[in-house]
């Protein structure tokens, strides 16, 4: 990523919300920031790493993230920690102890909910971590308010004593707008001050902060009520009028430019008060918020009359076009919703890269009988599609390991000649998924591991890990070593092997001797993710279409270079139809990995030199 | 048809204008619209950009929104209020056509990119895209943008050569335009810069020439 240039004071700005979020983090005197990447809010830490007055590193995993920052603000720093809403279940068990503790230096926690599940795998609403660990909630609706709100929730969370996050969602963090900054803040660090009635939470001291914590919560709720960025935009219509934050604001904005709209930027606590008065003055009532019916539910317990999640969707975005179809409905109106039309036209599907390491594992697992096969989060994931179907679980970080344990302790008569294999990437495994492995190796489990080691967090951009041996800033550091860490974790040296996922023979050999050994092992891949600089390129191939004779076994690498270019049907001796794929290879894209060759029995596919440049197929 | 001097939107001070700009990972796509952004923001307007992309990053539909005026609400363009497209494929264009409003116009990049799940049979490419489209009630535009970014030396300069086909339809003029699409190469030399600045005229002259093909 580029280095952001330095930026004037009231000059417009065109960025996206994750930038507004670093630059904000800059200007409010922020020294320690931290995060472990994940879509939509891996931008946030690249961008703050281009200042060199903030300490800056990618976290091992979220809960080690927020601890981090949770030091650097008892040390008396400003700390900033970003992570996407499924790392909030990671660091949560940090979160709901040091609500307990508050914060010294301002300690701000950026969740970035993929609403609409772009890149994740699962939907969640963040605002609920709030209310669970008795903090602030601030919900910018654009870049100039994630900007704005960043600034402020420093100096909030100095002024009542307590971690205060920000709620954003897709649609904040990859916008880009105008954002004009403000004079930078000069914060004076802290030093450190011993206080274990307040940093040490045993049950004694624990106890008396709560007292605390619900007299915090009164307070916030107090300044909800007066806060302006708990304001009300006066409409011409009062037939129906609106509650809402996030993004969701400018939807009912474009959606309905004539109705009241009370806004809410610090939305929890809730001014419930004031959103009562608010709904005295309106007709109808409706709370538009993306994913949960968490205002709705306060709202109503508060007696306050409303329509919500009964009328709107509890998935996805909501947006001019989602609303517009409810509300006038509710109004007794005709809808006029436009369809979006896209009946039978093809998919593009996301796809493992051309030559990309793991294609040679997927081919191997495809061909592989009698297997469960436990996946886990990254790239890899793909492998659960076409044309490899090689996965047959995939829930959280790490959980391929402790999934296939308990898949060998509790399967069936039926499944006892099951091999029971997990894949796991290496950033992954370092995230979470050491733990599972421990606990095969403890609790003498027979599960084969794949450890796909390519050096990078692959599916956020290739950011770096103690994989890579390069910190944020692409420094050298320390590089794991996995034979010695898994060794460590209890398998035993012979059962750990080494290979390149390029040399399809050598592959199957390891899987196949290792999934009939009853005891635990893991296969390490060394070979670069493909969009990193470790990669080279070698010279492309193709196919010398004389000798192709169309058996398509090299469409069951699934690298998107290879393409079928005609198909034929034969008869075969047996009396049986067969179809043919005869196929060809994009040369531009290919880079030569040779792992197709690997599976060509007549030698068909050879080096390119003479070919002339091609980039896509043509329809005919 | 029209001169390539009379832009096809009408900007007053209340309008927005709402561009889609859709293509495939990789194409450039994003930044094609990062550059019209630029070029708005220059003028002073009010501009957001958002992206439809999800794990988009190698070969899936990428679709970004780029809308401009004195003040922008929503970033998302509704069904049907889009004033322009810009496709960098035609059956990309084909997928968003229901967004257009009538009498957009509607600017194909005529290079098809099959993609595997076709390749093998699973799908079908749809039997002329560009005729499909020419039932909507829009103006569209079509080229080969691909073998002429081809013949200039990089198929990357397809979003060049796109731009350069648009700038004159656009509510400011097409310099504005190329200025914004030449200050992202400022930084990485003369000859990058150049290339571009040839690809963006490439494109203007391109769809000068389909217009006269098409009148004649």
């Amino acid at each position: 990523m580029n280095a952001p240039q330095p930026v004037q004071q009231d000059q417009r700005q065109f960025i996206s919300g994750n930038e507004a979020v670093a630059q904000a983090a800059r200007d409010a005197g922020c020294s320690v920031a931290s995060a472990y990447p994940g879509t939509p809010s891996t931008e946030i830490l690249e961008f703050i790493a281009a200042y060199p007055e903030i300490y800056t590193e990618w976290s091992i995993n979220e809960k080690v993230s927020l601890e981090v920052a949770i030091g650097a603000s008892l040390a008396g720093s400003r700390a900033l920690c970003a992570m996407k809403h499924v790392g909030v279940n990671v660091a949560s068990d940090a979160l709901m102890t040091q609500t307990l503790i508050g914060a010294v230096g301002g300690l701000v926690l950026v969740v970035a909910d993929d609403v609409g599940l772009s890149s994740s795998q699962n939907e969640q609403d963040s605002r609920y971590w709030g209310r669970f660990a008795h903090i602030p909630v601030l919900e910018p609706a654009d870049a100039q308010e994630a900007y704005e709100m960043t600034r402020l929730a420093f100096g909030l969370s100095e002024q009542y004593d307590v971690p205060v996050m920000i709620r954003l969602t897709t649609r904040i963090c990859h916008v880009k707008g105008v954002v004009v900054c403000s004079k930078p803040d000069i914060y004076q660090r802290k030093n450190f001050t011993k206080d274990p009635a307040r940093y040490v939470m045993v049950p004694g001291n624990a106890k008396k902060r709560i007292p605390l914590m619900m007299e915090r919560d009164r307070q916030l709720s107090l300044l909800s009520e007066e806060h302006p960025l708990n304001r009300m935009d006066a409409g011409i219509d009062n037939s129906i009028g609106f509650v809402t934050s996030g993004a969701a604001y400018f939807h009912v904005k474009e959606a309905y430019p004539d109705a009241p709209v009370f806004k809410l930027g610090l939305s929890h606590p809730a001014p419930v008060e004031k959103l009562r008065q608010f709904s005295a003055t309106v007709d109808k009532l409706i709370v538009a918020e993306e994913v949960e019916p968490l205002l709705e539910t306060e709202l109503r317990a508060a007696g306050i009359p409303l329509y919500g999640k009964d009328i709107l969707p509890r998935i996805g975005e909501l947006s001019p076009q989602v609303l517009t179809p409810s509300i006038d409905k509710l109004q007794g109106k005709p809808s006029q919703e436009v369809a979006i039309d896209t009946t039978g036209l093809f998919p593009r599907p996301p796809t493992l890269c051309v030559a990309c390491p793991h294609l040679g594992i997927y081919y191997c697992l495809s061909h592989i009988k009698n297997t469960i096969i436990a996946g886990d989060i990254g790239c890899y994931t793909l492998g659960a599609g076409h044309p490899w179907n090689a996965l047959d679980t995939t829930i959280s970080m790490g959980a391929s390991l402790s999934v296939a344990q308990g898949i060998d302790k509790g399967r069936s008569e039926a499944d006892q000649n099951k091999n029971i294999l997990a894949v796991i990437g290496d950033s992954t495994f370092m995230h979470m998924g050491m733990q599972g492995l421990l606990d095969i190796t403890y609790n003498k489990g027979n599960v084969t591991v794949l450890l796909l080691d390519n050096r990078a967090v692959g599916m956020t951009g290739g950011q770096n890990a103690p994989s890579s041996g390069l910190n944020i800033h692409g420094e050298a550091t320390l590089q794991v070593d996995f034979r010695k860490l898994c060794e460590a974790l209890g398998v035993k040296p012979e059962r750990i092997h080494e290979v390149n996922p390029y040399e399809l023979p050598t592959l199957f050999k390891a899987l196949r001797e290792e999934v009939k050994i009853k005891e635990p092992s893991v296969i390490i891949t060394n070979q670069p993710c493909v969009l990193t600089e470790r990669y080279s390129k070698l010279p492309p191939l193709k196919v010398d279409e004389d000798r192709c004779t169309g058996c398509s076994n090299c469409l069951d690498v699934g690298c998107p270079a290879i393409l079928v270019s005609r198909k034929e049907s034969v008869i075969k001796p047996n009396g049986r139809e067969k179809e043919l794929s005869f196929v060809n290879i994009d040369t531009a894209a290919c880079t030569g990995c040779n792992l197709c060759t690997n599976t060509c029995a007549p030698d068909a596919i050879v080096p390119a030199f003479n070919v002339d440049k091609i980039n896509a197929v043509e329809v005919k | 048809m029209m001169t390539s001097q009379k832009p096809s939107i009408e900007l007053n001070s209340d309008t927005v204008t709402n561009i889609l700009v859709v293509g495939i990972g990789g194409q450039g796509v994003m930044t094609a619209a990062d550059v019209l952004s630029q070029a708005a923001l220059a003028l002073g307007y009010d501009v957001k950009k958002t992206e439809v992309a999800g794990m988009a990053q190698r070969g899936g539909v990428v679709t970004s929104h780029v809308r401009f005026g004195k003040q922008v609400l929503s970033p998302a363009i509704k069904p049907g209020d889009a004033d322009m497209m810009i496709a960098f494929e035609p059956a990309e264009a084909l997928r968003w056509h229901t967004h257009m409003k009538s009498g957009a116009v509607v600017m194909v990049n005529d290079y098809p990119l099959i993609p595997p799940v076709v390749s093998i049979g699973l799908y079908e490419y749809p039997d002329n895209p560009l005729g499909q489209l020419a039932n909507d009630s829009v103006e569209l535009h079509h080229f080969n943008a691909g073998e002429a970014a081809i013949e200039l030396g990089d198929r990357r300069l397809v979003n060049s050569i796109m731009l350069g086909a648009i700038a004159d339809h656009l509510p400011f003029s097409p310099e504005i335009l190329e200025q914004a699409l030449l200050a992202r190469f400022q930084r990485k030399g003369e000859a990058l810069t150049e290339l571009n600045r040839r690809a963006f005229t490439l494109g203007r002259q391109a769809f000068i020439q389909v217009d006269s093909l098409a009148t004649a």
